[in-house]
């Protein structure tokens, strides 16, 4: 009713500038000093054109998005490139040997689930440089908001493969107590919001949480990572519009990884990607090489610093190639070639930035091996340290739904407890019940 | 909006509800003492706001149209004391008004949202159900959204057809993590939604709009709270229970009235207030007195909200019934507009399921 109404008023008002600036075009005798040539809407000035002009594909296309880049596929360094942000020896190495302790994690857990030592995972094949330089590239201050497939930017925050290990087991030293599925993380301390599975719902929320930094006068970003299948849902649309009408300095990070599950990105979209929507909302947007860490620091880097300059919006989207499967759920050899797949494989992103390095003199073979074996052990250990863990305790089934148990949730946990106590073999393994 | 709420031609049912609603009530003794004023629904809803702004720097107030005040008037002169940073519209997406809120919340904000009707709550359904409702639990306790209050219009209108009619409290009473409110008249209103705005939990608030101008009463203008999950006692009665939530209340309290005068049944009128979590002892306790438990919501009756409650009281109090409990409320229909003085369950089909339930 109010909407039908508003509706009318709008396009009775762009009527009335039609039919005005029409009457004075074609009058001959017009009073009309000088016509203008612009239309002076509620939303903006716009030019008139006498050309029924379309524009997009098929007419005036136009031209893709370049994707930005400071290495070629092999980790050559690529001259002329723009570079605004330095990575010295010390934070390079950091950064390596994050990567490298998410490939062993991703290798191990993998295998880990695939033996049942546990429900799920999801590796970041592939996408390793995409998170953790970006991470790199943000401020401990900074909230990040993620999908699911972003460990990489806890870990660099110091996550650690036990806590991974312990969350994926769901047990009692888990600090989400055992309720999601593996791979949700989260960490208060380290401003990594709880993931969730509903894809985009972070999107939104992000975006309020970097309207709340902006009003608390914090020198602070809300970032916030998604697939490009996510940006597909309406919460994709709702964030980058409410960022930019709201001016919230948020950091959108998508990972452009060509598959959504078996969906190519093909017939995910027809327009020039996800960075070919930003500029549309009115939010400044790059396309970045996400196999290429040191593009991807750099683009970050520049990205936080125009967020927090102009107190709004900056969409990044970082190419890659999505090397794994998309789950432990998902065989991806059922819908795209092995081809396909092994060409990316050789591009794996870690040892371009190994070459990178090795140009500068930062990296020699037998480190990065001693590297790798290490971060294989930790990863090992931080699965059997927390296989020994007992599980969260049942009380813990109610907690949390709200601040206090309401008197129903008291009732019904007294239920479940009575009922374990008339049938002890149904409390699973390992759970106390206090 | 306002306009369409001026008009006349309201159903005869809701003609006399009107009537009854206008007239000054009497303080409870809780809030006795208090200097008070009259107020219709929508100033006792601004009222409240400004109260929750004042008293906290975090508290934010946003939606479609808010900033001008709103399209019912609740936000009127909120910007203007408050700020456009803490007061302003969004663009026109439900969903992304609650996920905004939702992020705002967990960064410790207290983001008070509206959608602006209740029947357009559901592209935020996502955001509610699977997001704001699961933040503490799923991460442990370790991130919450207390802070979130969504305010919204629901309930018929008079002639407001399937978009500006709905009562969609059902489908929130079943997710555990939010609560559900639903305020009877401009007193318990405040208090209400000021609790709501305090609780440490996302909360959903139901505003009777049919009742934004045409209910006036004497509401305390300073702060006061009704706490949330606790019943009131609108009427006392003892030959049978008649529990209702937001503007229903006023058509039970319009029946046993005439119940009382018609036929001496003494109705005892039970105000929900909250349906989530809801106050099952108090209803309990009325209905060991009178043995007869009738529920009546605007909602359809197919796993409306009355289901619950009739499920819940047969098993508590099986022993005490006299007769079956009695649901009277919309058809399983979408809100139909010309129909709707049929549709609604009004006083008189309280009235004689009443009668029908005492003969049995």
């Amino acid at each position: 009713m109010l909407r039908a109404a508003v509706g009318s008023l709008a396009r009775k008002v762009s009527r009335s500038h039609l039919s005005h600036s029409a009457a004075c075009r074609i009058s001959t005798t017009s009073s009309c000093q000088k016509d203008v040539d612009y239309m002076d809407f509620p939303g903006g000035k716009v030019p008139f054109t006498e050309d029924l002009a379309w524009l997009g594909p098929g007419f005036t296309p136009r031209p893709t998005i370049p994707c930005y880049r400071a290495l070629d596929s092999q980790g050559a360094p690529l001259p002329g490139t723009s570079l605004p942000h330095d990575i010295d020896q010390a934070l390079a190495t950091r950064m390596y040997e994050t990567m490298i302790s998410l490939q062993a994690v991703d290798t191990i857990f993998y295998e880990a689930q695939r033996q049942g030592r546990f429900s799920f995972y999801m590796t970041s094949t592939g996408e390793e440089s995409t998170a953790v330089a970006s991470a790199a590239a943000l401020n401990p201050d900074d909230v990040v908001f993620t999908q699911y497939r972003e460990q990489g930017v806890l870990m660099w925050r110091g996550y650690t493969p036990l806590d991974m290990a312990n969350q994926c087991y769901g047990n009692a030293l888990d600090s989400g107590k055992g309720r999601q599925m593996p791979v949700h993380y989260g960490s208060k301390a380290l401003n990594f919001h709880t993931i969730s599975s509903p894809l985009a719902t972070q999107l939104p929320q992000a975006v309020g949480a970097a309207y709340a930094l902006k009003l608390e006068g914090k020198a602070a970003v809300a970032a916030c990572y998604f697939g490009e299948g996510a940006a597909s849902e309406g919460d994709f649309h709702a964030a980058l519009n409410f960022s930019a009408t709201l001016s919230a300095p948020v950091v959108f990070i998508c990972r452009n990884n060509g598959w959504a599950i078996s969906t190519p990105a093909s017939e995910q979209y027809r327009g020039d990607g996800i960075a070919g929507r930003g500029p549309s909302y009115g939010v400044p947007s790059l396309r970045v090489d996400g196999g290429d860490a040191v593009a991807v620091y750099n683009a970050v880097a520049e990205a936080r610093r125009v967020a927090l300059e102009r107190r709004g919006p900056v969409l990044l989207e970082a190419m890659s190639y999505r090397s794994g499967h998309h789950s432990t759920s998902d065989d991806s050899s059922r819908y795209r070639a092995a081809e396909e797949m092994a060409a990316w494989r050789a591009r794996d992103p870690v040892a371009r930035f190994e070459r990178w390095m090795a140009v500068r003199g930062w990296w020699d073979e037998a480190r990065g091996v001693g590297a790798r074996k290490a971060a294989r052990r930790e990863a090992i250990a931080a699965l059997a340290a927390a296989a020994k863990q007992p599980r969260p305790p049942l009380s813990e089934m109610f907690s949390d739904v709200y601040d206090e148990p309401p008197p129903h949730l008291v009732a019904q946990r007294a239920e479940v407890e009575a009922f374990v106590r008339a049938h002890p073999e149904t409390l699973p393994a390992g759970m106390p019940l206090e | 909006m306002a306009a369409i709420l001026r008009a006349p031609g309201l159903g005869a049912v809701w003609g006399t509800v009107r009537g009854l609603a206008t007239a000054v009530r009497q303080a409870e003794p809780a809030t006795a003492g208090l200097d008070a004023k009259q107020m219709n629904l929508c100033s006792a809803v601004n009222d409240a706001l400004h109260i929750a702004m004042d008293e906290n720097p975090k508290t934010l107030v946003f939606g479609e149209d808010v900033s001008f005040g709103g399209v019912f008037r609740c936000t009127v002169g909120l910007a203007e004391k408050h700020g456009k940073h803490r007061v302003f519209n969004t663009p026109l997406c439900e969903q992304g008004i609650v996920g905004f809120g939702i992020g705002a919340a967990a960064q410790g904000y207290s983001p008070i949202v509206e959608i602006q009707f209740a029947d357009y709550i559901f592209p935020a359904f996502d955001q509610i159900t699977n997001e704001a409702a699961k933040y503490r639990f799923r991460s442990g306790g370790e991130f919450d959204v207390g802070g979130l209050t969504i305010r919204t219009p629901y309930g018929a209108v008079g002639h407001g057809g399937h978009y500006h009619s709905q009562s969609p409290e059902a489908f929130f009473t079943h997710i555990p993590g939010i609560k559900v409110v639903m305020p009877s008249g401009p007193r318990e209103t405040k208090g209400l939604l000021l609790s709501a705005i305090r609780d440490p939990n996302p909360v959903v608030v139901f505003e009777a709009k049919m009742l934004y101008r045409t209910a006036v009463e004497d509401v305390p203008t300073g702060d006061y709270s009704i706490p949330l999950g606790r019943a009131r006692i609108a009427r006392a009665g003892s030959d049978v229970t008649l529990v209702g939530w937001g503007q229903q209340v006023l058509v039970l309290e319009q029946a046993a009235k005439e119940l009382a005068a018609s036929d001496g049944i003494e109705a005892e009128v039970i105000d929900l207030r909250t349906l989530l979590p809801w106050d099952a002892d108090a209803v309990a306790a009325s209905v060991e007195k009178t043995g007869r438990l009738v529920v009546s919501h605007e909602a359809p009756l197919t796993s409306g909200f009355g289901a619950e409650i009739v499920a819940a009281i047969s098993d508590r109090c099986f022993y005490s019934l006299e007769a079956p409990p009695l649901r009277i409320a919309g058809y399983d229909t979408p809100f139909p507009l010309v129909c709707e003085p049929l549709y609604l369950p009004g006083v008189q089909r309280v009235v004689d399921g009443v009668r029908r339930l005492l003969r049995a």
